[in-house]
Formats: structure tokens, C-alpha cells, sequence
């Protein structure tokens, strides 16, 4: 009995965005990165080539964090005191491109300074040659306080400056407009939120070819399911035409999976839970590769087992 | 091609009599065109209809049971491609398989370790749903059978060749496990025995044409719980069969593909649980496994849940005051919204810190702190609506509110909602509790 596959033909597609300058492009970097492209749902390669495989970006922070697992200080060692190292070390460990994280205090727990700030991107880029994406400490001020200098000590590199929110993002979005950057457009799982904060963020005059959105997700177990089924929902938008939606997705699973207490905590939790690193590790890797199904563009992740293992289902995925 | 649902009503008994449990015969008509529902329902449908609406009234992918005593796994009845659509009905079953090579006792502890395994999510015990055994070595499968069947009580499928399932059936009969598999080579001795014991039968080959020819023979022969083996592989080539299955079923409604599948996830260095785990969000009805370990299966079982909970419906927990520790005249009221995984990640913190505390739960229409702020169902007006409905202020004589640090901006409104009271706020992440318990206040 002869079956006809079903094959989806879509009016839209997602853009592609190109993460980091190499020298002969204005910046330093030795490659970089372009994602999206996606014509397709995710994997259908039976109907359409996937031109740009998802890719995993390593979180590392200025200094060494007080509040991260200690699962992760022991993997990670002396190179998470020095953020030139962490970053040689998370390249090492399969990264694509390199999350660089602020704090809002410095070692000594002071407020962290914009000098401080410049130095802790500028020791990365200058140990490491992957793409790079920065994160301000999460409020407001002081995110514009450090972004704005990091964005012009770094002219031209085309690092995606973050996180741009719908309380905040005029002035990440201008200095990353004037100095050749790229943003990120972090929502709370909400298709329409999404779209909003794309439209005001693009309204400034910024190409939407130098704009990531972060839809946000819940981790396994913490609501996965809403960030899973918004991605989804997204895609969906991008494909059937709806110009918004068609920018490449990065979500930070890392951040999520790492802050759930299977993760974080190794004592005094029941025994069904198991292994704790093991434990840790899957529920990294299992919320990870859950939002690649869905559409991810740009995983960002803080253990190096987890890298391995969602770059190695990645790249079975790829296989048609 | 398909009825609509006006089509079905005219072929139904219009008696509007509830028996069905919809309001009346049209709504039961549209379930019916929606697949929702089966036509068994109504106990009135005359047999002339019944053959003309078998093909509409039947759902786009079969359901299949396994089962052995109370236990029961079922697969299929699915609607929809994504979760978002509707809902994923029917939770794919997770089996742990043994292998008849193994040693005797080796079997026996496996079983006994996965059998006795419970792990508490959300205030849910979630277990494993029963074990494969597989004939590698058909001198003793029957023994390695017998030595599951010994040490639990939960449905089983058999892998093995004809002769070999034949043996195995003659020690599990009374029960419907999933027999596998049938192929171009034997699926009339399979067939026969699958007919004999009434068990579901899985069903494999190269492709989909040669799988659907398969199919129909077997439905010729009176087989007709049937399960699709995706085949082995790599990720991307068990992605795309899965998908391809599905919207054959759902949207080209190909009877002979209407059917749940079987994933084996075995891959080494963890891709075990990434291939499990692609095969419960992309459409598996049984998904077996090689090994067991709690780190495995917890994440699992709670990935399964989640994929499978109704977006229409978020988990909720009764609106109310909760007692923590047993909180007395002195002790704190920390303020939460009444989503499940909100709730328990709130109250086991409090319970795990020891720390005496009441838990006041807000009716947020089930939704988490920052998704209820948002959607402005967690304001400064419901958390004293809910401060004074649930009368609080009687239990207490110091009135200290503590609010989650996601919604600190609300400080400012909740203070002129309640006089009198002491408004702080918490930390963001539940985790935080115990030590914020322990030092702030």
C-alpha cells in the first residue's frame, strides 16, 4: 500500500542572525556564528534543510558565584575565579559561543563597576575567540550602567548585549545600535509579550537582523510545559508569515535547571531522586533538548556533561 | 471521509436521553465529529448506523490497553500534533526491559529495585509501568518470565520470536501484555497467537508501505490492537517517522497507520534519556528503557507529566490557609499563589527549613506568582481579599505578611489594603525560604 509522506510547505521563515566580528568584519573574534534560517519545524528535514544547527552557549560569570551548586565549582575549578579562564575552559568543554554573566557585586561585595565590568568582557574576548554574549546583573540601572561602557570598549564586535525587557531596553537597544552590537529580547512566556517588546525594540530603528528574543522557560518539573508550548506556538507564528515571531530563539535552561532544588541540593532530599550530579545533569540536559525540539536556536548551559550530551543530540538530529 | 457532525446526528437516535453524557444528541454528534468520543457511548445507536459511523466514530489513532491484574497502561486516542491544540490524552507507559540472557537473580533484583519505586511529584506518586522481557536466549525465557512475574505485578511485554512468545504466553495467561513483534516473515503465527490471547501486537517494517500492508493483513485476520515500532536509529530519523505517523493519522486519516508506537531507549552515556525524552514529547505510546536508576526515571516521570498536563488546565491547589510546622500566634504568614508546582515548591521549602509558618494561598486562577502578576490575577486587592476571607488575622497576634520577593512592588498597595499589618518581602526563588526564615525574621 502506497503512503505519501505529508509534507508542510510554509509561507514564512525565521531570519538568520550573525553572532561576532572576526578581524577582516571590525571585530576580533577567530569565527563566527549565524543561526535560524529555519524554513521548517524543527528537524523536518524531510521537508526542508535546517541551514543553521542549534548551537550551546556556556554561561561563565565575572567571578566566582556564591550561589551556584557546588556540583558546578568542582567542575569547573581554579578557571571560574578568572573569567579568561572560565572562558578557555568552557571553549574546551564544546561551547559554541560564551555567555558572560555580570553580578551585581564584585568579589570583595562591593557593587560591581563599570571599570570592572569592561575588564571582565575584555580579559574574555581577549582569551577566548567564540562569539560572545553578555548579560547585565538583572536591574535595571545597573544594567545600563555596565552595558552601555562594555558596548563601546567593544565597538563593532557584534556581541549580543542583554537582556532587553519591556521595563528596560531603550538604552541596551541604542548603545548596541551605535556600536555595531546585537540585543536580546527576554519576555515571560507569552507569545503576545514576545511580539510587543520586538515591535518596540525594532520601532528604535535597530535591524531585526541583530535581535535574538528569549520567550523564557521554566525548567523540568518548574513549568517547562509553558515555555515549551509558548516556543512552540512561536514557531508556528514565524512559519505561517507573522514577521515578529521570526527571530531566532535563545532560552537559558542552565539558569533554570541549575536553580531547581534536584539540582542545587545533594543532601537531606529524598533517595527516589538518586544520583545527585547524575540527577543534575539529566535535568539539564532533558530541559535542554526538550526546547531545542521545540525550536531553540541558542541553549545556554552552565555544566560541561550537559554540553556534551546536548551537542550530541543535536547533532543526531541534524542527521536526516 | 469524515462526517461532520450534523451528518452524525441524523444517524443518531435524537433522544436527547443524557445516557451518553452529553446534554443532548448534537453535542455528543460533535464530539464525535472531533474524535473525541467513541460511539460505544450511546447505548441506543441502531446497528445500521453503527456500520455507517464506525469509520467516522472511531478515533484517528487506536487506543491500545496492556494489562496484568489492576494494572493498566493504554496508548492512543491522541487529536493533536502539539499539546497547545487540545491536550496529549494518554501518557506513553515507560518500561524497563530485562533480558532472558541475564542471570536469574540479576533479573529478579532489577525488578524488585524499579517495581518498589515511587517518587513523590507535586504531591503525586510516580512509578515505573511495567517491564519488557526479551528472548535473547530462548532457553530461558520462560524461566526469566517467571522471575518477573515473581517479583512484580505490573503489565509486561514479551519480544521474542513466534515460538518464543508462544512459550511465554502459556506462563502468562489471564493477562494482555504486548507481544512484539510481528514482520513480513511470521505475522500469521503471530497473528494467531495475538487472536488466541487477546494481547495487543507490535508490528514492524522497512517502511511505511510495507508497514501499512502488514497492518491491514493482520486486521484481516481479526488483529486490531496493534502498536507501530519506529524502528531504531539516530534521534533525527525516530523524530521525523514519529511525526510523519502522527500527521498520517490525524490529517490524512490512514486507518492502517492509526496506531500508538513503541520507542526503545537504549543509548549509552545518557542519550537513554534523551531519546526517552524525545519520545515523550514526539508521540510515543511505549517507551522501553535497559536500565534502571532513580536519576533516570525521576526526570522522566516528571517530564511525562508535565507534556501531558491540559494547557487549559493548570494543576491547582485549594485556595486557603495552609498550617506549616504548626504555626502558633507568633509565626509568620507567607503569601502564595494556588499553582501546583508553585505551592509545593513554597510549602516543602517551609517544611524542609522547620521553621513554623502559616501559608496563605491566593486564588490566582492557578497560575505562578510572576505569570499571575502579569495577568493581574496576584494584585494587592486578592491578597487581602484572600487575608480576610480566610481569616487570618484571628489565628495571629502579630501580623506579619510576607510577600514573594517576584511581586516586591506590590509592597507599597498591600500596606494600605491592610492596616495594621507588617508587609515584608520574601525572597524570589522558593529555595531561598529557609535561610530567609531563618535569618530576616
Amino acid at each position: 500500500m502506497p503512503i505519501e509522506i505529508p509534507k508542510d510547505k510554509w509561507p514564512g521563515s525565521v531570519r538568520t542572525v550573525t553572532l561576532g566580528a572576526t578581524s577582516g568584519e571590525g571585530g576580533t573574534r577567530s569565527s563566527t556564528l549565524t543561526v535560524g534560517g529555519e524554513t521548517t519545524l524543527p528537524f523536518m528535514q524531510f521537508e526542508a534543510s535546517i541551514p543553521n544547527k542549534p548551537v550551546v552557549a556556556i554561561e561563565i560569570k565575572d567571578h566566582k558565584p556564591e550561589d551556584w551548586s557546588p556540583l558546578l565549582a568542582k567542575v569547573w575549578g581554579d578557571a571560574m575565579s578568572n573569567p579568561g579562564d572560565w572562558a578557555v575552559a568552557a571553549e574546551k568543554a564544546g561551547a559554541d559561543l560564551i555567555v558572560l554573566a555580570l553580578s551585581v557585586n564584585d568579589e570583595t561585595g562591593a557593587q560591581t563597576t563599570p571599570e570592572k565590568a569592561v575588564n571582565a568582557v575584555q580579559a574574555v574576548l581577549k582569551a577566548c575567540g567564540l562569539p560572545l554574549i553578555v548579560f547585565g546583573p538583572g536591574q535595571v540601572d545597573l544594567d545600563n550602567e555596565l552595558l552601555v561602557p562594555i558596548s563601546e570598549a567593544t565597538k563593532g564586535e557584534r556581541i549580543v548585549l542583554g537582556v532587553c525587557e519591556d521595563k528596560n531596553y531603550r538604552t541596551i537597544v541604542a548603545t548596541a545600535m551605535a556600536n555595531g552590537h546585537l540585543v536580546t529580547a527576554r519576555t515571560p512566556m507569552d507569545v503576545n509579550l514576545s511580539k510587543q517588546l520586538n515591535i518596540l525594540i525594532t520601532d528604535m530603528g535597530m535591524p531585526v537582523d541583530r535581535v535574538l528574543m528569549d520567550p523564557t522557560t521554566g525548567a523540568l518539573g518548574y513549568g517547562i510545559e509553558y515555555g515549551y508550548s509558548v516556543m512552540e506556538r512561536l514557531r508556528l507564528a514565524a512559519l505561517q508569515g507573522d514577521a515578529m515571531t521570526q527571530l531566532p530563539m535563545i532560552v537559558t535552561p542552565g539558569f533554570e535547571a541549575w536553580k531547581t532544588k534536584e539540582a542545587k541540593v545533594g543532601e537531606g532530599v529524598p533517595s527516589s531522586w538518586g544520583d545527585w550530579e547524575e540527577r543534575s545533569i539529566n535535568w539539564e540536559t532533558l530541559t535542554a533538548v526538550s526546547l531545542v525540539q521545540t525550536g531553540a536556536d541558542i541553549v545556554v548551559l552552565r555544566h560541561p556533561e550537559s554540553v556534551k550530551r546536548v551537542k550530541s543530540a543535536i547533532e543526531q538530529l541534524m542527521m536526516a | 471521509m469524515a462526517l461532520s457532525g450534523i451528518q452524525i446526528y441524523k444517524m443518531l437516535p435524537k433522544t436527547n436521553c443524557k445516557e451518553c453524557g452529553f446534554p443532548t444528541c448534537l453535542a455528543f454528534a460533535m464530539k464525535l465529529a472531533a474524535k473525541q468520543v467513541e460511539l460505544s457511548a450511546c447505548p441506543y445507536v441502531s446497528e445500521e448506523s453503527k456500520v455507517e459511523l464506525a469509520e467516522s466514530s472511531a478515533p484517528p489513532i487506536r487506543l491500545v490497553s496492556v494489562k496484568a491484574g489492576e494494572f493498566e497502561v493504554k496508548a492512543g486516542n491522541e487529536t493533536v500534533m502539539f499539546r497547545h491544540e487540545k491536550t496529549f490524552f494518554n501518557m506513553p507507559g515507560l518500561f524497563l526491559r530485562v533480558k532472558s540472557s541475564m542471570d536469574v537473580g540479576e533479573i529478579k533484583e532489577m525488578v524488585i529495585e524499579a517495581d518498589a519505586y515511587k517518587v513523590n511529584y507535586v504531591g503525586m506518586d510516580l512509578i515505573v509501568d511495567g517491564f519488557a522481557v526479551e528472548a535473547d536466549a530462548e532457553a530461558k525465557f520462560s524461566e526469566a518470565i517467571k522471575a518477573v512475574r515473581s517479583a512484580t505485578k505490573r503489565p509486561l511485554i514479551l519480544i521474542g520470536n513466534d515460538s518464543e512468545i508462544k512459550a511465554g504466553m502459556e506462563i502468562l495467561s489471564g493477562e494482555t501484555p504486548l507481544i512484539c513483534s510481528a514482520s513480513s516473515d511470521n505475522w500469521e503465527s503471530m497473528a494467531e497467537i495475538a487472536n488466541k490471547y487477546s494481547t495487543p501486537l507490535v508490528v514492524g517494517a522497512e517502511n511505511f508501505d510495507d508497514l501499512a500492508d502488514l497492518t491491514e493483513k493482520l486486521k484481516s485476520k481479526g488483529c486490531e490492537d496493534i502498536v507501530l515500532d519506529l524502528g531504531s536509529g539516530h534521534l533525527g530519523g525516530v523524530l521525523a517517522r514519529s511525526t510523519q505517523l502522527r500527521r498520517l493519522a490525524l490529517k490524512k486519516n490512514i486507518r492502517s497507520l492509526g496506531f500508538p508506537t513503541i520507542t526503545y531507549a537504549n543509548g549509552t552515556n545518557g542519550q537513554d534519556a534523551v531519546e526517552a525524552a524525545q519520545a515523550i514529547e514526539k508521540y510515543s505510546g511505549f517507551i522501553v528503557l535497559d536500565r534502571f536508576a532513580p536519576e533516570l526515571f525521576y526526570p522522566l516521570l516528571v517530564l511525562r507529566q508535565n507534556i501531558y498536563t491540559d494547557p487549559q488546565k493548570p494543576i491547582q491547589v485549594q485556595p486557603g490557609i495552609y498550617e506549616i510546622n504548626s504555626p502558633d500566634q507568633d509565626s509568620p504568614v507567607l503569601v502564595t499563589t494556588n499553582f501546583s508546582i508553585t505551592y509545593f515548591s513554597v510549602a516543602n521549602e517551609i517544611e524542609g527549613s522547620g521553621m513554623p509558618v502559616w501559608l496563605l494561598v491566593t486564588d490566582a486562577e492557578g497560575m505562578s506568582v510572576l505569570t499571575a502578576w502579569a495577568a493581574g490575577k496576584f494584585d494587592s486587592e486578592r491578597i487581602a481579599k484572600s487575608v480576610k476571607e480566610f481569616g487570618i488575622a484571628d489565628k495571629i497576634t502579630k501580623k506579619r505578611l510576607v510577600l514573594p520577593g517576584h511581586v516586591a512592588v506590590l509592597s507599597g498597595e498591600v500596606e494600605e489594603e491592610l492596616p495594621g499589618w507588617e508587609i515584608r518581602v520574601g525572597p524570589r526563588e522558593a529555595v531561598d525560604i529557609p535561610s530567609f526564615l531563618k535569618q530576616v525574621l
